[in-house]
């Protein structure tokens, strides 16, 4: 059968097929948001590479060079850049181990507030009857609870009974963070369960569980990479928001949040730099997880990737 | 001929609510009102009706996908609406396939075509092939088809029209089924696609040893391909017979309009019927008698009243009107 | 282009292109065509020939800014429509070319009445307000809906699909307008009701002397309802003509194709004409004859260069260099 159009033609030549590769790479790394990857930077490369950029040890004090402002300033100097923090610890390097911290929790809460809600989501939209029902009425009475409240009594319950670690924050926020999730994948399976290619499955014989797996889970990936990326933000601020009320981190370790619970007194004090700085890379980090998750929406949506992809040839 | 398939009596009301505050009141949609007709091993059946007729909810209710409310449906002689256990009705799915209108929203958007095709023989697997096997089938499919390799690995958006529906029928048969229900399958298709498709499926259906059951509105693509046909109205069967005798001598006033209705691309033809007046029927509240006699330009005093059974009018051709010679009401 | 005794419309080699981010997308790429006053003309053509995109172009309703007239005339009542501002083609649309689209669902608006949505075309007009209600039930029975008086205050969701198109068309003639473009006005209908609705389109045609545009798929629409034809594929006209000559003697090979693929009442043969391969992806034509790949009679010259228009015995013309007196 044949097509109209002219079929470009493959050169000869794995020199040629290389050429083709890293070009069309190149392209896609055109399009890609430089913004928002710029903003999320520092989380990921500090948080992977950490202990690697440490310029001084991050827990051993000196109160010798205690408060000292940041290099560009009067009393500065560069070896400790952006300056020390109260008891001497050189900040850059104090933020670069609290993004790890940051790191960890944001990646593991959204995970396991994402499959908790996606599965919850697509049971309920699929099951209907009765199991949406009572998966929806659950869904109610968390929402009813104000989330900060409901971390806070997670994770502090969970300190009490002697779980350490990053551990608490995490399932605190998985519980408190599953809603969203959950009520945007139930819509959208409830639509896609009308969909054809759902009754022609079920005309082949596929069972429910098939069904779920391949045949919606696929359709509802999209729409939680857009919010889970928009989620990230939420779990850094929730973990700051912890951190700051005293049950998320524990020193010595740090993460952002911390350092601007422990030093905000310092704010009107004179060493503004303590939290400020861990402030911005917060701010810019929930930021950039904001944009990005607006980029992947018009990136996946069918509908105006045809207008960033070129058109696909028969 | 064996028959293949039989359907006795076949009923489908849909509950609709009709408002009410304190107590809701009930009505029914009667999309599916006492349907009967059998399809004979190898032949190829056709479904002739506009929007109402109740025949997209009959090959629903032939695939399971709706409950009836009564009647029976005999699949190779077995009563397939009283199936309970999932091997039974695994059985009859590898049976029974079907491909839909519009192959764009049919098929997965998210799964490539050789997963699309291969889908059935992964549920089914009854002789126990290796992925690896069932991958070599559906390329050996989609070759039966039309298509060539370099579509496996492609994304059902990527396809043109006339492709996906080729890929929906490769699915279709790919399990060798003994039947495969048609809905509307060249319509959504442009027209010079449409011959390519309908050759394809005679081909298919004499390589195969297929059955077919078509859904359409178009009679002359039904006229084309059926050897029996059905004509349906507001839930029931108008007119059956074989496809030359009902063509040639169309019986039921309804069956003569909808013939008459149909754009002749002859510039020199003169419609000698003139248009049916009045909308089609509403299947919630189903005009009294026959159900045609609204529209009917011959409709008699009775019509109103009692409600026309199919009546033999020559040796396998049947009529449901009051205006056939010896008409029969129903008492 | 055969303009004779002044056309009502006169469209010279229209181009329409769609920027786009993925490339330029030559919806309609040099069409030529005229509408004589009181004549029905039938646009036909496979889905992606660019056949809606031309009457979009004429009312200038194209989607901004992708879409953009990038040359080409379009002469209505010898008035330059490309050439006008937005706020004279204002005052054309409707009252001078009017237009029927193809969903009626989607184009009447869900939250207004039936009736009010009639008035409001009569209200651009700056009807007085005791008529405007007689004129409304005027309009609407004359579209032949039933029991107008009591269905003023129905909602569109309440009309079936006639109904409802019915409703458009009397929106459509409601001003009396010169052209009636009407983009696939029964695609949506049941048969019995498309039936209905083209007698209707017919009648109203011939008591007001409007020209019609009749776009379609369906060559016996065209048949039944046209008096001369323009093909279109993949952006251009192929062949246009009268209804009698393009029927029964088609010149260019898409047509005769075209003719005979298609499934006729009465005539059952052993296995249906079939043309090979797809329309073509209009961001990527073939060079030369658009129609060359999938052509029975295609020559080298086919498939070098797009062919010019050849008058056909005096009516109408085909573009194939089968027709060129050099070729022959």
């Amino acid at each position: 059968m044949k097509s109209g159009g002219v079929k470009t033609e493959i050169s000869r030549g794995s020199l040629n097929r290389y050429r083709i590769e890293v070009a069309r790479i190149g392209q896609w790394l055109t399009r890609l948001p430089f913004i928002p990857i710029i903003c999320l930077l520092p989380l990921f490369v500090f948080g992977i590479f950490g202990p690697l950029l440490y310029l001084h040890d991050p827990h051993a004090p000196n109160l010798l060079i205690a408060m000292q402002s940041p290099a560009w300033m009067a009393g500065g100097n560069w070896a400790y850049p952006l300056g020390t923090d109260q008891v001497g610890r050189d900040l850059l390097t104090r933020l670069i181990e609290g993004a790890r911290s940051s790191l960890i929790v944001a990646i593991f809460g959204v995970l396991f507030s994402g499959l908790l809600g996606i599965f919850l989501g697509i049971l309920a939209g699929f099951a209907g009857g009765k199991t949406d029902n009572f998966i929806m009425r659950i869904v109610d009475t968390f929402m009813a609870i104000p989330q900060i409240f409901l971390m806070l009594i997670i994770a502090a319950a969970l300190r009490r009974a002697g779980i350490l670690g990053l551990t608490p924050i995490i399932i605190a926020i998985a519980i408190s963070m599953w809603v969203p999730y959950a009520r945007m994948v139930r819509g959208e399976t409830l639509s896609l369960k009308q969909r054809e290619f759902v009754a022609l499955a079920r005309v082949t014989g596929c069972s429910s569980r098939r069904i779920m797996l391949k045949h919606i889970f696929p359709g509802v990936i999209n729409i939680i990479v857009v919010m889970a990326t928009t989620q990230l933000g939420g779990a850094i601020m929730a973990e700051a928001g912890m951190s700051f009320l005293g049950v998320g981190v524990q020193p010595p370790n740090t993460a952002w949040g911390l350092m601007i619970s422990e030093s905000n007194k310092y704010i009107t004090s004179g060493a503004w730099w303590i939290p400020t700085f861990a402030g911005i890379l917060i701010t810019i980090t929930i930021l950039g997880s904001n944009l990005l998750g607006d980029w992947l929406r018009d990136a996946l949506d069918p509908r105006t990737r045809q207008a960033m992809k070129k058109i696909k040839r028969n | 001929m064996e028959n293949l398939l039989e359907v006795q009596h076949l009923v489908k009301y849909f509950p609709i609510s009709a408002g009410g505050f304190f107590r809701r009141r009930y009505k029914s949609c009667q999309a599916v009102d006492d349907i009967s007709f059998t399809v004979p091993k190898g032949s190829c059946f056709g479904l002739a009706g506009e929007s109402g007729s109740g025949k997209s909810t009959l090959a629903k209710l032939l695939l399971l996908l709706e409950q009836a409310t009564r009647g029976s449906i005999l699949f190779e002689g077995r009563d397939v609406r009283h199936f309970r256990s999932r091997s039974d009705l695994l059985w009859y799915r590898s049976r029974l396939q079907t491909v839909f209108q519009d192959a764009g929203s049919s098929l997965s958007p998210r799964m490539r075509i050789q997963d699309i095709v291969s889908e059935p023989l992964e549920v089914h697997n009854q002789k126990q092939l290796s992925l690896s096997q069932i991958h070599a089938r559906a390329e050996e499919v989609l070759h039966d088809v039309g298509l060539g390799a370099n579509i496996l690995t492609r994304y059902p958006h990527e396809l043109s029209g006339g492709q996906k529906q080729r890929v929906a029928i490769a699915r279709a048969i790919i399990l060798e089924p003994a039947m495969v229900i048609l809905d509307e399958p060249v319509s959504a298709l442009d027209v010079s696609v449409r011959a390519q498709i309908l050759n394809l499926l005679a081909d298919l259906q004499e390589k195969h040893n297929l059955t077919y059951l078509i859904i359409a509105h178009d009679l002359a693509v039904l006229q084309q391909i059926t050897t029996r046909i059905a004509v349906m109205y507001l839930g029931q069967i108008v007119e059956i017979g074989n496809t030359p005798a009902v063509f040639s001598q169309p019986t039921h006033p309804y069956t003569q309009a909808l013939l008459a209705a149909m754009p002749v691309p002859d510039p020199r033809h003169i419609k000698r019927v003139s248009a049916l007046s009045g909308e089609i029927g509403n299947p919630i509240d189903p005009p009294p008698g026959c159900r045609f006699h609204p529209r009917c330009p011959q409709a008699g005093a009775e019509c109103k009243t009692r409600l026309p059974v199919l009546y033999e009018v020559s040796p396998g051709h049947e009529v449901a009107c009051s205006l056939t010679e010896a008409g029969q009401w129903k008492s | 282009m055969n303009n004779p005794d002044k056309p009502l419309l006169s469209v010279e080699n229209l181009k329409t292109y769609f920027y786009t981010n993925a490339g330029i997308v030559k919806a309609v790429d040099g069409v030529s065509f005229y509408v004589r006053p009181g004549e029905a003309l039938g646009l036909a053509g496979e889905s992606g020939c660019g056949k809606s995109i031309t009457c979009h172009s004429i009312l200038r309703l194209l989607p901004k800014p992708a879409g953009r007239i990038v040359s080409g005339k379009i002469l209505f009542e010898g008035v330059d429509l490309v050439t006008q501002p937005e706020s004279r083609m204002r005052q054309w649309r409707g009252k001078e070319i009017s237009m029927i689209l193809q969903d009626p669902l989607m184009a009447l608006n869900p939250v207004y009445t039936i009736g009010n949505q009639v008035a409001e075309s009569f209200q651009l007009d700056k009807v007085a307000r005791k008529s405007l209600q007689q004129k409304v039930i005027d309009v609407l029975k004359s579209v032949k809906i039933p029991s107008v008086e009591e269905r003023l205050n129905t909602y569109p969701f309440q009309f079936s699909g006639g109904m409802r198109q019915r409703t458009c068309a009397a929106i459509a003639i409601s001003r009396y307008p010169k052209l009636l473009i009407a983009d696939e006005p029964t695609t949506s209908l049941d048969v019995t009701i498309q039936d209905q609705f083209i007698k209707l389109l017919k009648e109203i045609q011939q008591r007001h002397h409007m020209a019609l545009i009749l776009v379609t798929h369906d060559l016996g629409l065209v048949a039944e309802s046209c008096d001369r034809v323009a093909i279109m594929y993949a952006g251009r006209i192929v062949e246009t003509g009268s209804v009698l000559r393009v029927f029964e003697n088609p010149a260019h090979p898409y047509t005769r194709a075209l003719m005979q693929a298609i499934p006729r009442l009465g005539q059952k043969n052993k296995r249906l004409f079939q043309i090979e391969g797809e329309p073509p992806n209009p961001a990527n034509l073939p060079p030369g004859c658009y129609f060359h790949p999938r052509c029975h009679q295609a020559m080298e010259h086919c498939k070098q260069e797009y062919p010019p228009e050849i008058p056909i015995q005096g009516d109408g013309y085909a573009a194939c260099w089968r027709y060129h007196k050099e070729e022959a």
